[in-house]
């Protein structure tokens, strides 16, 4: 021992914690997601990498732009805003105008996230803002779809590049989604279409296997709450498997129920938004069914081919009282007094 | 549903940090030599503190009784070592604050011989002659609380204490010493089992030890005779498995409502230290003067398991174990999950001090505290089913009263949500905060 005494500290235990950290399981989320980004480069070329990257500059922009300034750096070390402009990106349509995309970006973090007090205050799903913003806003250029697959990777589609405030020019090929095309012509897409992506349709949704692959990589990591997605895909399932037996011409089976449109994006990656969904186990029942049982009431009955992006919004806004409605039950009592 | 979650035998939720005990399990108890300087303060266990019956310049002899009990939760202290009364005043506490205690010179020629009690006729003794023998044997929980032992044994009438627990898990990290004492002296602990079992009247003993001790299990096991209710219960590994309620619940399938103690469900849960304790006060008339202490942590030189008289310095037991690594930035009494920080070198050992663990930058570095992103880690670790994120947003928002509502007071302070959380937030001591809080706020309404 030297001879004089170290400094001790006075840290209160417990002095050992898990190795997981909140950026951490910001960043495993990203990497989930590699996969889908890399298939939406694959189909839409670079247009794909131009709309993620102005997403993402809008979003990152804002961080910074609203945060404290004594705290401007750390905020965007957690990687959060990446990752809300990557989500975002993945539910644009590949041919959006750059300009709408960045200020998609802008929006998901300034109207999703800041104005509610910042990370892990927010009710709704910061992505869903900003998307749900721009489909207010700009509903033509939203459901404008172009064709996967452009005759070389270079090739940017025209209405990527129109200039901010003017009229956007509809490609002359344009193309469906297979949900629109089921909607609105009754034309069913091959399911492994669906599951490997050659479809048209917002960046994220076009593999759904590579979806699959980051949600059970995020599981085994213990970063999402398994009982969303399975409880919001089973719901979905059962739902339309029961409309399909009742009529198969008019609703399509449960697997092109669950691989069509942005469910397993929704399901996996933003209904499990840690902040906007119930912490309670019973309550992630709950929400995920929700969430399943209003994707296929809007699908069915509503006016759109797609209804994830509102289904999720709406149930981020009950979870609060889901929370309050399915605390656990203490040990040592019972259900009643606790 | 019921039926069927209690056919599982192991508590829900809790977590699996790394046991980190290779450093000592292996390692034999030593005895560590006697050093110069003992402080004894009166009040190391929880309860009203004892009060001294000696003066300063008496001289005394190794297991002299030196402060009786103050109340009835109080408990005896001894003398550690053959000495002579310095000072009776206040000492730096292991916290740091000033506490009253008994200073002792030891005498440097001493044999330190203990002078035995008679060896007393434990089967002769009535309920309440055990219960104030305990009580005079200054007996705690060693676990580390430090409850007094004989307040568990007096148990009011109506209610039968049908099973003895004893609690062998360890699940701290770093911690040995239970397991050592298992390994080198079950029939010790045997003893002082069934003293206990035929002074409660209990007809079953179960001994709880977590699977990652193999070598306990066994030499327990095989030094039980045939026909003796005895049984070894082996314990899956997770935190807190030690806690007395998991405990029950691992063992014996019983939830102890909430508010109410292992007794009320017909269970009396002690410590392999405490319980060997017993065994040497009634079989052998040793006082609890010593116990054992697990060295370890990343900045000691060399790690140990040892019997430390009570009262010795942290200095003097550390600088037995080749003193402090550089580097060193916390010492930790007791477990890394529930123990408390020393303060200084010169604070003492005390009778719930199971560990002391030296910690370096690693454990300690500060961490970033992110805001609480409501993943609920927390919420599925909280072995009593707690909300944890929700208290400790309350808590920050100073809404004490209504953490009530989220049966605040259920939380034993395991630590378990603290381990979990990834945002690094400090969840159990904005518990404590609003615990302490409210707690004093009902003193003047009484």
């Amino acid at each position: 021992m030297s001879n004089k005494d170290p400094k001790l500290l006075l840290f209160h235990a417990p002095l050992l914690r898990q190795d997981m950290t909140t950026p951490k399981a910001m960043r495993d989320v990203i990497y989930a997601l590699l996969p889908a980004t890399g298939a939406a480069l694959w189909y839409f070329g670079i247009s794909a990498a131009l709309v993620i990257a102005v997403s993402i500059a809008g979003a990152v922009l804002a961080e910074w732009l609203f945060a404290p300034r004594a705290t401007r750096g750390a905020s965007l070390k957690d990687s959060t805003g990446i990752l809300t402009g990557l989500l975002l990106a993945l539910t644009l349509p590949p041919g959006l105008p750059l300009w709408m995309a960045f200020l998609g970006g802008f929006v998901s973090i300034a109207f999703g996230k800041v104005i509610w007090g910042g990370l892990g205050h927010n009710l709704f799903n910061p992505a869903l803002v900003g998307r749900a913003f721009l489909l207010a806003t700009f509903p033509i250029a939203m459901t404008t779809w172009v064709p996967a697959l452009p005759e070389s990777f270079f090739d940017v589609y025209p209405s990527n590049l129109a200039l901010p405030f003017m009229q956007v020019q509809v490609d002359a090929v344009s193309s469906a989604t297979p949900l629109g095309m089921f909607k609105f012509q009754q034309e069913v897409t091959p399911l492994f279409e669906l599951a490997f992506g050659k479809i048209g349709g917002s960046l994220g949704e076009t593999s759904g296997v590579l979806l699959l692959l980051g949600g059970i990589y995020l599981w085994l990591r213990r970063d999402l709450d398994w009982r969303i997605p399975v409880s919001i895909l089973l719901t979905v399932m059962i739902f339309s498997a029961c409309l399909n037996l009742f009529n198969a011409e008019r609703f399509p089976d449960p697997l092109f129920s669950v691989f069509s449109g942005g469910l397993l994006l929704g399901a996996i990656y933003m209904a499990t938004d840690p902040v906007s969904s119930p912490i309670t186990p019973k309550g992630a029942w709950i929400f995920g069914i929700g969430v399943g049982v209003l994707v296929m009431l809007i699908r069915v009955f509503g006016g759109l081919p797609e209804g994830v992006m509102y289904a999720i919004l709406l149930m981020n806004a009950a979870t609060p009282l889901i929370d309050r409605y399915t605390q656990p039950r203490v040990f040592g009592r019972d259900k009643e007094s606790s | 549903m019921k039926p069927l979650r209690l056919l599982r035998r192991n508590f829900e939720h809790g977590v699996h940090p790394a046991h980190h005990k290779e450093q000592t399990e292996d390692l034999a108890i030593q005895r560590v030599p006697f050093g110069k300087h003992y402080v004894m303060p009166l009040g190391q266990h929880i309860g009203v503190p004892a009060r001294a019956v000696v003066t300063e310049g008496q001289r005394l002899q190794r297991g002299q009784l030196i402060a009786e009990p103050g109340g009835f939760v109080s408990t005896a202290l001894h003398s550690p070592v053959t000495g002579t009364v310095t000072r009776i005043g206040d000492f730096r506490g292991v916290d740091g604050r000033f506490a009253p205690a008994i200073g002792i010179e030891a005498d440097p020629f001493a044999t330190q011989e203990v002078d035995p009690v008679p060896p007393m006729n434990w089967q002769a003794l009535a309920l309440d002659e055990f219960i104030s023998a305990v009580q005079q044997a200054g007996i705690v929980g060693m676990g580390g609380a430090a409850f007094p032992s004989h307040v568990k044994l007096s148990v009011p009438e109506g209610i039968t204490i049908e099973k003895l627990l004893i609690n062998g898990a360890e699940c701290e990290p770093f911690l040995t010493n239970d397991h050592r004492l298992m390994v080198e002296r079950p029939e010790a602990l045997l003893e002082g089992a069934e003293i206990m079992r035929r002074k409660l009247g209990a007809e079953e003993i179960v001994i709880g030890i977590e699977k990652n001790k193999p070598d306990a299990i066994e030499i327990v096991s095989r030094h039980i005779g045939d026909g003796q209710p005895v049984r070894v219960a082996p314990l899956d590994v997770k935190y807190p498995q030690g806690a007395e309620k998991m405990m029950i619940r691992s063992v014996f399938g019983v939830e102890v409502p909430a508010g109410q103690l292992p007794r009320d469900v017909g269970v009396n849960v002690n410590n392999v230290g405490t319980i060997v304790a017993v065994a040497d006060y009634f079989l052998r008339g040793l006082p609890l003067i010593e116990r054992v202490v697990t060295v370890a942590g990343p900045g000691v030189t060399y790690p140990a398991n040892l019997i430390v008289p009570l009262g010795t310095p942290v200095r003097d037991v550390l600088q037995f174990c080749g003193g402090l690594k550089p580097g060193t930035r916390e010492i930790i009494m007791g477990g890394p999950m529930m123990g408390r920080p020393v303060a200084s070198l010169d604070v003492p050992v005390l009778k719930g001090c199971s560990g002391l663990l030296v910690f370096t930058e690693e454990q300690t570095s500060r961490r970033t505290e992110y805001p609480c992103i409501r993943c609920g880690r927390c919420v599925e670790a909280c072995p009593y089913f707690l909300n944890p994120s929700r208290l400790a947003r309350l808590s920050k928002a100073r809404l004490y009263d209504e953490m009530k509502d989220y049966h605040v007071f259920d939380c034993v302070e395991c630590g378990c949500c603290t381990f979990a959380c990834p945002s690094n937030i400090p969840i159990v001591q904005l518990i404590r905060t609003a615990k302490d809080d409210l707690s004093h706020r009902k003193e003047p309404e009484e």
